[in-house]
């Protein structure tokens, strides 16, 4: 029987042996995945043992979210309170136990509990884990102006949609704010009453950064980009004349203008963009085509994430859409130029991408790479990170950009966006109304930007984006723009 | 060196690492450090040194390494136990004390020859299938997570399976032994206890819901029939015959089914429906909530582990993260706060074990004695595979223990009795004539 015992005491050791083989599976290479796991518990625990990093506004510095102790089974434990309630949620999102992480919490998890490892850190990280410390992570900073902020989320109410407000010379993001927002200290135990937030549009989706991922009808405002497209081909001029009979035919269609009653008859396209005519954006856009238009809306930006620091679920890219995905023609007859030059067409914007272009324009051309982050410090005081203004790209030539910056100029001293004027500042803007068909479910929008002068490059651009609105965007979207520029503009004037 | 002095001198470097571990766990757990801590060490040591004695007095040839590996194993258990549950450890040593007890016991009343026992092979027989089936007799059995593992007898409760697989070793042991040659020469008719054995088995299943015993306890079976004849077609066969039952058993039990479903699918992208609750949930969040979070708690100890009485078992609100960590889990406990290298010693400590008991079965001079201590030591490394690899999802998870390391009172006082029988086999094969 010997032969036979030998043989089964093989196989009794490859069994154990096996087992051998499978812990190290499972603790060394696939580790990391569970670790990555959204319902690993365990992790998300040890990661509550860590004194989390604190995030703060730019202006007035002040803590987004901070955290309380409390000691669970030995173990002290480390919650996260939101001091500000809704006012940043979307962009600073929620770190609960019960739930995933959103916002910056997620994104910037690793840097808010010192995972970001690099040789330094990771030996302060085990001195303090011999001693029994609790991790400290880094503290972050964000551009965001909380008074303007508040100014944004007032301004809101309880109307559905959202501010952007950047710097264009840098592309510090000052003002990131969706409506309606909600409170997240409520995420980790009483998840119920966010769900049930209503607001005037349904479903209220209040989770839902409309900023950076809400995609809207971008009605008049595209004709910005129209114009630099127009301008850039060098096949039209500022000066260049149209005639407008009240409306434009596009495959034997008639698309009308805003107001039908008094057509402008002959006008050139400056004051095309002054007082938004469509017809005359109908016609440059057949004349141009749709993929030039694109080709320039893709130079602003479009057809790419917005690269925010946010996670990248949390922001949706700018452009044509075809039954809910990104659309990009093959040729231009798939795609109807002519409404798509004043915005209609399939096209879908985020603010944040609007607030990018009215920036560009107002920059001279230069689009700048949004921040929301100003720079992360870790414990003790050393940037782990400091972000340095990037540009994207020159999106338009100069010219065109001061020549586009000039015609929206003029539309806030005396076109449709007379409403955003504010003394003292030099402001070009553009509204837009995308219609729905259905009367009170207009978007409305405006999108500007603001400087010393007009022969100074632009310091602030913002975009507003209204849902479910009657008005038009220069009644009701620009004077909301006017409200939050002046509590950042006037902060910079007298700090 | 004898082997008793070799014995020795193992009981007392397990000794050291109980101890050690025991006050790790006391400081750890009442946040001072005092001369005290060391108390439990002591009374580790005390209890092996008494096992050491009866050892040398009555099985005095006995191999000298199974006790110190043992010591080991009831050590992790111990150590791990009191740090989950204060309360658990000390139950848990009281079970190692009576474990340690019934070693003696049988010890003694079969120091002369043990190969008394052969002439009940039958009933040692009969006494598996009734164990086996007590838990589902009504009013005796008590179902646990849907399966009846459990006889209560009002003040005492037993899981009967550890029981049963010994009983049902002793009876393979002997009946083979008688019958090892007719069998070999494949008559048909002396396949009779055998196909009933396969029955029984099957009917296990069915009556308890108990995949994890079915498999052990088959298992045994065929490794024994191997040694005893020599045949690896019978293993296939058999291995086939439990293929088919088991697939049969798969089509009609929705409990099997459900298992295998956890085992294959832990994660669901999409929800899925949930039986605890009646709605769609993802199945990590419900059927397989057990299982993953157990692969959690593994993978969170990577290579080092956390530290003893550092790893994350509950919640900040306190809720158990492990159901049943203690007792089927035991093993995602050890590897999230020893780690890989923690893990590796374990299983390097049973494998060590197995090597000894299979190098006494090899020595034995007898049949009996060799088949005896072949199905104790297979038993032993196959209930291990089946646990942890359950753990590990190699194979679907049952609820069996982990020899001398789970929690659990029958579990504990029957490895004992599988010690007391290896180290008799032992005794007898290196007794000089």
């Amino acid at each position: 029987m010997n032969r036979q015992i030998v043989r089964l005491t093989y196989v009794s050791l490859a069994l154990v042996g096996v087992l051998v083989v499978m812990t190290t599976y499972w603790q060394a290479w696939a580790a990391p995945g569970l670790a990555n796991r959204q319902d690993n518990a365990i992790k998300r625990v040890a990661e509550f043992s860590v004194d989390r990093g604190l995030v703060f506004s730019g202006q007035p510095r002040k803590r987004l979210a901070r955290n309380i102790e409390r000691k669970i089974d030995r173990r002290t434990l480390f919650f996260r309170r939101y001091p500000q309630g809704s006012l940043t949620a979307h962009l600073v999102g929620y770190s609960t136990v019960g739930r995933s992480r959103t916002g910056l919490e997620r994104s910037l998890n690793d840097y808010l509990t010192s995972s970001n490892a690099n040789l330094s850190t990771l030996v302060d990280k085990a001195f303090d884990e011999i001693r029994g410390k609790a991790i400290e992570g880094n503290d972050v900073v964000t551009n965001i102006d909380l008074d303007a902020q508040q100014v944004a989320l007032d301004a809101l109410g309880t109307q559905c949609g959202a501010v952007v407000a950047l710097d264009p010379r840098t592309g510090k993001v000052r003002v990131m704010a969706s409506s309606p927002s909600f409170d997240p200290n409520l995420a980790e135990e009483r998840f119920d009453e966010i769900s049930q937030i209503t607001a005037d549009c349904a479903p209220a989706a209040a989770l839902v950064n409309r900023a950076s991922a809400g995609l809207f009808v971008p009605g008049s405002t595209f004709k910005v980009i129209t114009t630099a497209a127009a301008l850039e081909s060098r096949k039209f001029k500022p000066e260049s004349s149209f005639y407008d009979p009240g409306y434009c035919t596009v495959y034997g269609k008639r698309v009308n203008n805003f107001d039908t009653t008094s057509p402008f008859g002959t006008i050139d396209l400056e004051n095309a963009l002054v007082n938004s005519v469509n017809s005359v954006f109908c016609n440059i856009g057949k004349e141009l085509g749709a993929k030039r238009i694109l080709d320039q809306a893709k130079l602003f930006g479009f057809y790419e994430d917005p690269s925010l620091e946010t996670p990248s679920d949390e922001r949706e890219p700018s452009g044509l859409y075809d039954e809910g995905k990104l659309y990009y023609p093959k040729v231009d007859s798939n795609v109807d130029a002519g409404r798509m030059a004043f915005g209609q067409e399939r096209m879908l914007v985020t603010p944040l991408q609007m607030a990018m272009v009215a920036g560009a324009i107002g920059a001279g051309g230069r689009l700048m790479e949004p921040q929301a982050v100003a720079r992360i410090v870790a414990p003790g005081g050393k940037v782990v990170l400091r972000q340095r203004p990037s540009l994207v790209r020159q999106a338009v030539g100069k010219d065109t950009a001061d020549a586009v910056a000039q015609m929206m100029r003029l539309a806030v001293e005396g076109g449709t966006g007379t409403a955003a004027q504010i003394s003292g500042f030099s402001v070009g803007g553009k509204t837009g109304t995308g219609e729905t068909g259905v009367p009170g479910a207009n978007t409305t929008w405006f999108i500007a930007f603001a400087g010393k002068d007009d022969e100074s490059p632009a310091e602030l651009a913002i975009a507003v984006v209204l849902q479910n609105q009657e008005g038009t965007g220069g009644a009701t979207a620009a004077p909301i723009a006017r409200s939050v520029m002046e509590a950042i503009l006037r902060r910079t004037e007298n700090p | 060196m004898t082997a008793r002095n070799r014995e020795l001198l193992g009981i007392v470097v397990a000794g050291l690492i109980a101890g050690t571990a025991l006050a790790t766990v006391t400081i750890a757990r009442e946040s001072e450090v005092s001369p005290s801590a060391l108390t439990y060490g002591f009374l580790f040591l005390g209890l092996y040194l008494a096992a050491h004695v009866v050892v040398r007095r009555t099985v005095p040839y006995a191999d000298g390494a199974l006790l110190p590996l043992t010591a080991v194993l009831t050590a992790f258990g111990l150590v791990l136990n009191y740090r989950l549950d204060s309360d658990s450890g000390g139950r848990q040593a009281m079970w190692v004390l009576i474990g340690v007890v019934a070693l003696s016991g049988v010890l003694i009343v079969l120091r002369h020859d043990y190969r008394a026992l052969e002439s009940y092979r039958y009933l040692f027989g009969v006494a598996a299938v009734v164990l086996l089936l007590l838990p589902s007799v009504p009013g005796l059995g008590e179902r646990v997570n849907g399966v009846k593992l459990w006889v209560d007898l009002g003040p005492i409760q037993f899981q009967p399976g550890e029981l049963a697989k010994i009983c049902l070793i002793l009876f393979l042991a002997g009946y083979l032994r008688e019958k090892r040659e007719v069998i070999a020469q494949g008559r048909l008719k002396d396949f009779g206890p055998l196909l009933a054995i396969w029955g029984a088995a099957m009917l296990v299943v069915v009556q308890t819901n108990d995949l994890g015993s079915a498999l052990l306890n088959f298992g045994i079976f065929l490794a024994m029939l191997y040694v005893a004849t020599g045949k690896a077609l019978y293993v296939g066969a058999g291995l086939a015959l439990f293929l088919g039952g088991a697939a049969l058993l798969y089509s009609a039990i929705g409990r099997v089914q459900e298992r295998v479903t956890i085992w294959l699918d832990p994660w669901t992208e999409e929800r899925v429906f949930c039986a605890l609750n009646g709605q769609l949930e993802l199945r990590q969040d419900c059927a397989s909530y057990q299982l993953v979070k157990s692969l959690y708690s593994i993978g969170n100890g990577g290579f080092g582990g956390t530290g003893l009485a550092e790893g994350i078992f509950t919640s900040p609100d306190g809720a158990e993260l492990i159901p049943y960590l203690r007792t089927d889990f035991i093993y995602s406990a050890i590897a999230q706060e020893l780690g890989l290298i923690g893990a590796a010693a374990l299983l390097l400590v049973y494998m060590l074990f197995v090597v000894r008991g299979m190098r006494i079965a090899l020595r034995a001079q007898d049949g009996f004695s060799k088949l005896l201590a072949a199905g104790l030591t297979f038993g032993f490394a196959l209930q291990t595979f089946v646990i942890v690899g359950g753990v590990l999802r190699i194979v679907p998870l049952t609820g069996i223990t982990l020899p001398f390391v789970s929690y659990g009172g029958t579990s504990i006082v029957a490895n004992f009795v599988l010690l007391a029988g290896l180290l008799l086999v032992s005794n007898r094969a290196s007794t000089p004539p």
